[in-house]
């Protein structure tokens, strides 16, 4: 080995702490890089193979009843490359052994051969025999969590008849790889599933023969989509279409979609700051060894070692800490993004989802991390290896300090000498004070970030179910009825108050922009549902127009006092102009709102109800649960304590351990800098603190000089980190939110004070524990010594 | 030969400021073991400048360690008034330092990012019972310069800073390791000439440790030390004035 290179690897071990703290920072940022990207190429692959093997479909319209040969006209419409038309209604699932009633999507298999789209995969068993009414396949999740299997029995109660089924086979769908319920959030498998049934079954039951209620489309390559959804509202508004959408408003696409825009969010925002600050702690630690090697360099130049050897020297010494970083980050994204797409496989069911992050997200990974150390070390290897060796081997000039604003500052303050120390060595080493505070910045604005996903979760958690939902159940009918049933309703077992609601699927034109959505009607003085002002207050809203969410408003480019189309998609589909009177806010969802009076007067219709908000005596709950399940009339039971519970352990399961492990990379960002800068504080600073001991300073006040520069310039950055997170925050955010969801946004002060607290901590820690090496000075030497 | 810890009979006896025993201290690195004092007995009086001669490796600066609580001796002790030394603990050493011993070192040990001022505002803030950090440079002659940095003093200017700060908390013991060590000796004069001036007008007895024998005029007692042992003790009736010295 060469005599360099043997000095190389001494190097490397003599500064070994220093080295694995700044590869530690630089793992996170490698790491972080190679699990989202990783998982991210993992998840999208895997759904396009599922969404091209099962034939997802593009286009889906959901009417109320069409023959079939409406079917083949749909065929026609110019880009439709795939028709497949069928039956899908609500049911509620009676499973042995549960008490509660669940509810179920029952789909329709076609009498001969497969669906043309959205196939279902069968996972085990068979699908149901054409010729047997009573066969249906269940989705895989929902079976597994009620622990059914092929050949078990289950009772479903479908358009108002009770049907007992045998379960053949379990499936998986590209239509519900996150299947949630309809208003939900998150999957809730117990309570809501999904079944496949034969059409001819379902048609009897539905009284839908020759006919069909869903319809899916698939596309030509290069068909204009919203043309062929256009034509295909113009085809199906006489049968009861309610607007057709594409991928963009399905519910399990836009779930994906959201998970992998976060992903993507994370990969492109979270590494670069983890980069960044190992770039900037190797050009600190490395510049200050080339700085005390500058002899060394001048004898190696005087030897005959040129410009390039000695540049490549420390290059190779950056390298060491660059490989080191490289291997540690990709072995623990390796690790992570195992985890995490485990955690995936937990809420969207794929028939296979492995980790596989391919060569790009590693070599890019390598890459960057390596060029982070090279480009970190770069100027201080340029200027060290360009000096002239006989002004290398001179003695640094020492450092000159000036009077300045700071002294007044100081003087007027009466500050002790001591601190007087500290300010003036962060004045006189502005480069070296700026890594300090931009890197615990930093750090502090990862937690910031990571608190924020709390925050904003527990604001909505709060929002629906605190303030706007506070009913225990939802009853949803399978039609409209007179609203003496809310009277009715307080006759069901268990219930103490009763409040209706009626729901209508409409189109909202504004100029040249439409959109479909549901028509709720709100009953002033109602108890259990309340919609809130754009702050989130509860809100007084006006006994005559429209009330609109913020984001459909923005969506539709109205403002209050705006007039509104509103279509309706049912019924008499007659067009009314609506002047806008309110906007509010909304995170689930983006319904129209209108007082119940104002609406039944435009429909010239009597008050009707399709839903039934309910507060329930947990008493009575097996006993409604029974009455439900026997009870034609009732297509659906939301229990919102249950939705909360489930939401309450997704965030449990998942967020935590996901903000746990963002958090602690956050922490070691500010451990990694803090215990960089101490140590080259406490190796340049030894003679001068060694003789401050000598004057008689206790090692606390000793420790004060030491700690409290890194203390002082800590506490100082935690503003920029808190503006820092924020910052972070929103550009999450922006991941966070789809066209089904429209997340608060808010960090509370608590996180901010917490962020601040946890790095303050850390920074603490490893500045104490430099500090613990002036105990080890020796004073008598280091007085031997020439400053 | 060793100190008399007796005075003479016939003058008024001055106090005994500290007092050292047997006093041994063995470095150990690896096997190998290193005698620095081997048996060192000493008393010093109140307000008496002594100058402890010797070539390097004598064993002066370990000595001047041991006395001023910056080492412990591997035997033997040494008392301060009524304190014993031996048995201080860190804080305690601490403590003794911080209110009775000034330090001046060959190479000032000033903090470069301090004021001539601050740097003696250092000592004045944490000692007992300081003087003000422009008297004490006002006793070497450095009141013009009070607001200059370190590195805009020279060498000489800068010893007198480091005296300064010695003096500063009226210390009742004055240790100077080769202050005039790092100086020509124009410098090294003006530097011998604060040094005697605080010790004749601020009474405290003052160790000087040299190898430059001619420095051994100025004092009024002279210590020999070789191969760890005080090898000489001898009063000197005339000291003379630092102007009076070259080398």
């Amino acid at each position: 080995m060469r005599a360099l290179n043997r000095k190389l690897l001494r190097d490397l071990r003599r500064i070994w702490p220093q080295s694995v703290a700044i590869a530690l920072v630089l793992a996170c940022g490698v790491a972080v890089l190679v699990m989202a990207t990783g998982t991210l190429q993992s998840l999208s692959e895997t759904r396009a193979a599922f969404y091209e093997r099962q034939r997802f479909a593009d286009v889906f319209a959901t009417l109320t009843r069409a023959p079939k040969a409406i079917a083949d006209e749909a065929a026609g419409i110019e880009g439709v490359a795939a028709v497949e038309a069928g039956i899908v209604l609500p049911a509620i699932v009676d499973l042995p052994g549960m008490t509660e009633a669940a509810t179920a999507r029952v789909m329709s298999l076609p009498e001969a051969g497969q669906p043309a789209l959205n196939l279902p995969l069968l996972r085990s068993g068979r699908l149901p025999d054409p010729a047997r009414p009573d066969e249906v396949a269940l989705s895989e999740a929902f079976a597994t969590a009620s622990r059914l299997g092929p050949g078990e029995a289950i009772a479903i109660t479908l358009s108002g008849q009770r049907h007992e089924l045998r379960v053949t086979g379990l499936v998986l769908s590209p239509e519900y790889v996150y299947a949630i319920a309809p208003g939900s959030m998150t999957p809730d498998d117990r309570h809501f599933g999904l079944i496949w049934m034969n059409e001819a079954a379902m048609a009897e039951s539905a009284d839908l023969q020759g006919a069909f209620n869903t319809l899916a489309l698939g596309l030509a390559r290069g068909a204009d989509e919203r043309a062929v959804i256009a034509a295909l509202d113009r085809l199906l508004s006489p049968y009861g279409g309610i607007g057709a959408h594409g991928r963009d408003r399905q519910t399990s696409h836009v779930f994906l979609d959201g998970e992998l825009q976060q992903l993507g969010t994370i990969a492109s925002l979270m590494p670069p700051v983890f980069l960044i600050v190992s770039a900037f702690l190797v050009n600190m630690v490395l510049g200050r060894l080339i700085g005390l090697e500058r002899g060394q360099i001048g004898l190696l130049k005087a030897f005959g070692y040129s410009t390039r050897d000695v540049a490549l020297h420390y290059i190779k010494m950056s390298a060491g800490i660059g490989v080191l970083g490289v291997a540690l980050g990709l072995s623990l994204g390796w690790l992570a993004g195992h985890w995490m797409t485990a955690l995936y496989g937990d809420y969207f069911r794929f028939p296979y989802l492995i980790y596989a992050p391919g060569a790009g997200p590693v070599v890019l990974s390598a890459v960057l991390g390596m060029a982070t150390v090279t480009g970190g070390v770069l100027r201080a290897v340029l200027a060290a290896a360009r000096l002239s060796p006989a002004e290398a081997m001179a003695p640094s000039p020492p450092p000159l300090f000036r009077q300045g604003w700071l002294d007044r500052l100081g003087h007027g303050a009466g500050l002790r000498q001591t601190t007087m120390m500290i300010l003036r060595s962060i004045i006189r080493w502005p480069g070296r004070a700026a890594v300090t505070f931009f890197g615990v910045g930093a750090s502090v604005s990862v937690l910031v970030a990571c608190f924020y996903m709390f925050d904003v979760v527990a604001i909505f958690m709060d929002e629906v179910f605190v303030l706007s939902n506070r009913q225990d159940a939802t009853l949803a009918l399978s039609q409209p009825v007179n609203d003496v049933a809310i009277v009715d309703a307080l006759a069901l077992p268990g219930v103490r108050l009763a409040e209706g609601a009626f729901a209508v699927p409409v189109r909202l034109h504004s100029g040249p922009v439409s959109r479909t959505t549901t028509l709720q009607d709100f009953r002033p003085g109602a108890e259990l549902t309340r919609l809130l002002t754009p702050e989130g207050q509860p809100a007084t809203l006006p006994g005559d127009g429209l009330v609109l969410p913020d984001r459909l408003a923005e969506r539709l480019g109205v403002r209050q006092g705006a007039r509104v189309a509103v279509e309706l998609l049912t019924g008499s589909r007659e067009t009314w102009e609506v002047r806008v009177a309110a906007i509010i806010r909304q995170s689930l969802g983006e319904q129209a709102y209108m007082a119940n009076d104002a609406l039944f007067r435009l429909m010239r219709q009597p008050p009707q109800v399709n839903m039934l908000h309910l507060r329930i005596d947990p008493a009575g709950l097996p006993a409604l649960h029974a009455q439900v399940k026997a009870t034609p009339a009732i297509a659906g039971l939301t229990l919102w304590t249950d939705v909360k519970a489930e939401i309450d352990a997704t965030m449990d399961r998942s967020m935590r351990v996901v903000t746990t492990i963002f958090s602690g990379l956050g922490m070691l960002i500010a451990l990694g800098v803090v215990y960089n800068a101490a140590r080259i504080q406490l190796s340049e600073r030894a003679h001068e603190l060694a003789t401050l001991r000598v004057l008689g300073f206790s090692r606390r006040e000793v420790g004060y000089v030491l700690v409290g520069e890194m203390m002082l310039l800590s506490v100082l950055s935690i503003p920029v980190g808190w503006l820092g997170g924020w910052g972070l925050a929103v550009l999450l955010h922006r991941g966070f939110s789809s066209d089904l969801v429209n997340l608060p946004f808010g960090i509370t002060r608590h996180s901010y004070a917490l962020a601040a607290v946890l790095v303050l901590g850390s920074a603490l820690l490893a500045a104490l524990w430099v500090r613990r090496g002036l105990d080890k000075v020796d004073l008598v030497m280091a007085l031997k010594q020439r400053t | 030969m060793c100190a008399n810890p007796t005075p003479p009979q016939t003058a008024p006896a001055p106090q005994v400021v500290l007092r050292a025993e047997a006093l041994a201290k063995v470095y150990r690195t690896g096997p190998v073991e290193v005698h620095a004092l081997r048996g060192v007995d000493l008393a010093l009086h109140q307000g008496e400048l002594v100058v402890l001669l010797g070539a390097s490796g004598s064993g002066k600066s370990t000595l001047l360690n041991i006395l001023g609580g910056l080492d412990r001796p591997t035997s033997g002790q040494v008392w301060f008034g009524g304190q014993d030394l031996t048995h201080l603990s860190d804080a305690g050493l601490t403590r003794y330092r911080r209110d009775n011993v000034g330090f001046v070192f060959q190479f000032y040990n000033l903090v470069p990012s301090l004021t001539a001022r601050e740097n003696v505002g250092l000592v004045t803030e944490i000692a007992a019972n300081p003087m003000p950090a422009e008297e004490a440079l006002g006793w070497v002659g450095l009141t013009a310069r009070m607001d200059h940095f370190p590195a805009e003093l020279s060498g000489g200017e800068q010893q007198r800073v480091a005296i300064a700060r010695a003096i500063a908390k009226r210390p009742g013991l004055l240790l100077c390791d080769e202050p005039t060590g790092a100086l020509d000796s124009k410098t090294g004069i003006t530097v011998l000439e604060a040094l005697v001036r605080v010790n004749r007008e601020l009474g405290a007895s003052t160790v000087l440790i040299t190898h430059n024998a001619a420095i051994q005029a100025i004092a009024d007692r002279v210590i020999t030390m070789a191969d760890g042992r005080i090898s000489g003790d001898t009063r000197n009736a005339h000291p003379v004035a630092p102007s009076k010295v070259s080398w």
